[in-house]
């Protein structure tokens, strides 16, 4: 179905930031009538492309021609009235007003100053129909739901163009050329997402081309044609769909050939372990990870492998009752936790540095010191203050244990940079002594050294006892560490496998894209 | 270069010192009365009391700076109360009408009874106000907008609508009499900044406070009780309040459930404001608040000597609070005097300064040779 010529061709693109190369020499061609997938792990440059694309970035390097026309996009509304249209992962819409007033917010059809109402209905009405919705237009957008409200995202963006595309429906035509489809699943339940790809469907036999991004590899195999890997801010390859498996997709996106992995043992895993600590029995949450069952023992490290958005941070959420859990139980050393409120896990000495150091780890006015003592405090309660001769001796046992860098307890912990500030997160919960330490992606963002010493440390912890949910993008940072590694896809966790000598990366690469252990 | 150096970092811990703008204002403000009243700055002693400007501005503006340090814990938290006029009048309103009935109302036991029954309501207003907000998810300008606008009302229905007066020598001193040739209402501020100060510093209140308000995430996930953080804060709050409608009602031997701290509110938030604290919660400071008060209070006296016309009291008000809030945005320095007054700590009017990894102060500290200015 593919046509000669594409829509959209962007050659050699170039993007920099200050200090990072975030795009360099990448294609990308997208063809009428195709729904392409853009793929690569975190920081792979995929939002960076999509963004010099809808002219959110501008360009350093490179060439963008639409319909064999060199076009320079240097805004949003640019990129809208060349006919590129985009949908992100959260719905921007106003929940309050009716379906047809946001399909039309903007532009509503007017004369002499005053909305056409009647016209504005008709029209909105029209089109859900011709894209097969069954949507009432008049009832307001808040009482669908999400999946619907992204539909409607969708037939938004459909009617942003200037309305001379030629889409087959005839009369208003779409003007949309290019649709981009950032993450519109990652919160839909399957009914929804199908939804979703009936419409994708529909609009690609218009002849839109769909770029669609999405972390659900079945969900890439059910509904895209083409797709175009990125690693590192690289092109990588551009496949078929049907000339690529899973396996193959997995190795390009992680850059590692099957087979020649090194193989990466370096602490004795004692298969001994001590006494059970805790046990999740059908732990699950609707949206966030299906049930699951785990046994952490005293001084075990368990890690969790798959790719971003499997429900990896969604898991450790549940341990922790960041999220709470709507089915199953946990115990932890033998006693029921309710797990209804952080608190809950942290009484039973679960402690939890999320992947969001910034949103959900630190006070950034606060200093180090005050960052450091805050879980402890936290748990003393506020009229029972640590001593202070007590806190400054603790606060600087633990900055020069974790090398903290400025070693001053009063800098404000905003200004630190981020391997840093990363153990100042440590610091605060290593201080409360927690039998079980959930660390979500401890290493993104900082540096080589800073990421050694924090290896290192989970080692040792481990080896004094204490157990430790270890979760990170990179698999051989998970093997290296753990006696157990859970590994999830899409949600599930789909096996736990014992670590030893003859498990390797290829390995759990090949259950993290088959969904099964052999 | 060391001499020169010295100076100008010592010049530059002051100036980022995060009193140096309020204080500075203040003095400012103080000096622009001596050209109008040459003997602004005396004081006097008359009938065993002290007599002066500067005795007036913190007797006048004690009511203020109660209401104040009491709204400073709150939008350290990330919320704001706007109640605490209403709680002003309630509290004033109660205890004026209990007096009043009382035959003797002189008595001292009548009195404190009154005082606590006056105070005992105001700290019901507060938990109110927390109960809404951190219990009922409401934000938290509307949970104390309904009783800002239904105080008001409460309060006239205990005087029945009319201003009570009493006659009633010992409450009298809470708000009008003297103790030690100065004010009595003075000692009572100072006992309550005291207090507040003991009970955020010495122990963990103050931090916790400030991790609710700095990132209420980070905060439930390190384990923070914020919801039971937040009640005590408004019922703190309102205690203050109460205190100053006591304080108030006490001065004019008078309860008024109509005009007794009418717009206080918006004073108290201005008076934290201009000490430094952001409105969007985090880090604050008692001592700033205090200051901001003082501030708006010396204006207010400051408009009188100087003979702004009555009609162009409030313009004349607006124009000096923006100036002020300009003076405490890091961007507006910035701009104006350069870098030198800009960057760094100060106000946080102007958001998050990029985490750098040159923080200013922490390199200044470790290479203090390496300055440049």
């Amino acid at each position: 179905m593919a046509e000669p010529r594409p829509v959209l061709e962007m050659t050699g693109i170039v993007k920099e930031f200050p200090g990072v190369r975030a795009l360099s020499d990448v294609d990308f061609r997208l063809f009428p009538g195709e729904i392409h997938a853009l793929m690569g792990e975190n920081g792979a440059g995929k939002s960076t492309l999509i963004k010099v694309l809808t002219g959110v970035y501008s360009l350093d390097g490179g060439t963008v021609t639409l319909d064999g026309e060199a076009v320079r996009i240097t805004s949003p509304l640019e990129a809208q009235q060349a006919g590129i249209s985009t949908v992100y992962q959260e719905v921007n819409l106003c929940p309050n007003l009716s379906v047809a007033e946001n399909i039309f917010i903007g532009r509503e059809p007017t004369r002499m100053g005053r909305i056409q109402w009647k016209q504005l209905r008709r029209q909105a009405a029209e089109l859900v129909d011709r894209l097969g919705l069954d949507i009432d237009v008049t009832a307001p957008l808040s009482s669908y739901p999400l999946a619907v409200q992204q539909l409607v995202a969708i037939v938004r963006s459909l009617g942003t163009g200037d309305g001379t595309g030629d889409g087959a429906g005839g009369g208003k035509g779409p003007g949309t050329k290019v649709l981009i489809l950032d993450e519109p699943t990652s919160s839909l339940d399957r009914d929804e997402v199908l939804q979703l790809f009936a419409l994708m469907r529909r609009l690609k036999e218009e002849g839109v081309a769909i770029l669609f991004v999405s972390h659900f590899l079945d969900q890439i195999y059910e509904v895209c044609d083409r797709m175009t890997v990125l690693r590192n801010g690289t092109l990588v390859g551009e496949h078929l769909v049907r000339d690529l498996d899973q396996v193959g997709l997995v190795q390009l996106m992680l850059g590692k050939a099957m087979g020649q992995l090194d193989e990466l043992h370096e602490h004795q895993l004692h298969s001994d372990a001590g006494e059970t600590l805790l046990v999740a029995d059908g732990l699950g949450r609707t949206g966030g990870i299906a049930p699951f069952d785990m046994e952490i023992r005293k001084g075990e490290v368990i890690g969790l492998a798959g790719l971003l958005g499997s429900g990896r941070t969604e898991l450790a959420r549940l341990l922790f009752g960041a999220d709470q859990p709507d089915t199953g139980k946990v115990s932890i050393g033998g006693k029921p936790v309710s797990m209804s409120a952080p608190n809950d896990a942290i009484d039973a000495g679960v402690a939890f540095c999320s992947e969001n150091r910034k949103s959900e780890g630190l006070v950034p006015d606060l200093t180090v010191r005050e960052n450091i003592i805050l879980a402890l405090q936290a748990a003393r309660g506020w009229t029972r203050p640590i001593p202070v001769a007590q806190r400054d001796e603790l606060v600087a046992k633990y900055i020069e244990a974790l090398d903290i860098r400025p070693a001053n307890p009063e800098a404000r912990v905003g200004q630190l940079s981020g391997g840093n500030q990363q153990k100042v997160l440590l610091a605060r919960w290593l201080i409360t002594r927690p039998k079980l330490l959930i660390l979500d992606e401890p290493t993104r963002g900082i540096d080589i050294g800073a990421k050694a010493e924090i290896q290192k440390l989970v080692v040792s912890l481990s080896e004094d006892g204490m157990s430790v949910l270890y979760i990170a993008a990179e698999l051989e940072e998970v093997l290296r560490l753990s006696h157990t590694i859970g590994v999830l896809r899409d949600r599930r966790l789909v096996a736990q496998i014992a670590n030893g000598p003859e498990i390797t990366t290829s390995r759990i690469l090949e259950t993290i894209a088959s969904g099964e252990h052999q | 270069m060391t001499t020169s150096s010295t100076t100008s970092s010592r010049w530059r811990a002051l100036t980022h010192h995060h009193l140096f703008w309020p204080v500075a204002v203040l003095v400012l403000l103080l000096l622009v009365n001596v050209p109008f009243t040459p003997d602004f700055f005396s004081i006097k002693m008359a009938d065993g009391h002290l007599y002066g400007s500067l005795v007036s501005i913190v007797l006048f503006g004690s009511p203020l700076i109660l209401v104040a340090v009491g709204m400073t814990l709150v939008i350290a938290t990330g919320g704001i109360d706007l109640s605490v006029g209403a709680v002003v009048a309630i509290t004033g309103a109660l205890a004026c009408s209990y007096i009043s009935d009382r035959s003797d109302q002189g008595a001292l036991s009548g009195v404190l009874l009154a005082m606590g029954l006056g105070l005992l309501a105001a700290v019901v207003c507060g938990l109110w106000n927390g109960f809404l907000v951190a219990r009922m998810g409401i934000q938290p300008i509307i949970a104390t907008l309904i009783i800002m606008v239904a105080g008001r009302g409460v309060a006239q229905l205990i005087t029945d609508g009319q201003i009570i007066t009493i006659n009633s020598e010992p409450y009298k001193l809470i708000g009008g009499g003297y103790w030690l040739t100065l004010p009595f209402s003075i000692f009572v501020v100072a006992v309550v900044v005291a207090v507040t100060v003991v009970l955020t510093r010495r122990t963990a209140l103050g931090l916790l406070v400030e991790a609710v308000g700095g990132n209420a995430e980070a905060s439930r996930l390190v384990g923070i009780r914020s919801r039971r953080i937040k009640i005590m804060v408004y019922a703190f709050c309102a205690l203050c309040a109460g205190i100053a409608g006591l304080m108030i009602s006490s001065n004019t031997s008078a309860a008024d459930g109509n005009n007794a701290g009418l717009w206080i509110e918006l004073d108290a938030i201005l008076a934290v404001v201009i000490g430094g604290i952001s409105l969007l919660g985090g880090r604050f400071s008692v001592g700033g608040t205090v200051v901001g008060a003082l501030v708006i209070q010396t204006l207010t006296t400051t408009i009188y000597t100087i003979g702004v016309p009555t009609q162009t009291n409030l313009v004349f008000k607006a124009a000096v609070v923006i100036v002020v809030c300009l003076l405490q945005s890091p961007k507006f320095r910035a701009k104006v005097f350069g870098a030198r007054f800009g960057a760094g700590s100060g106000a946080k009017v102007s958001g998050k300064t990029a985490a750098a990894p040159a923080d200013p102060a922490a390199a200044s500290e470790a290479t203090p040779k390496m300055e440049v200015s």
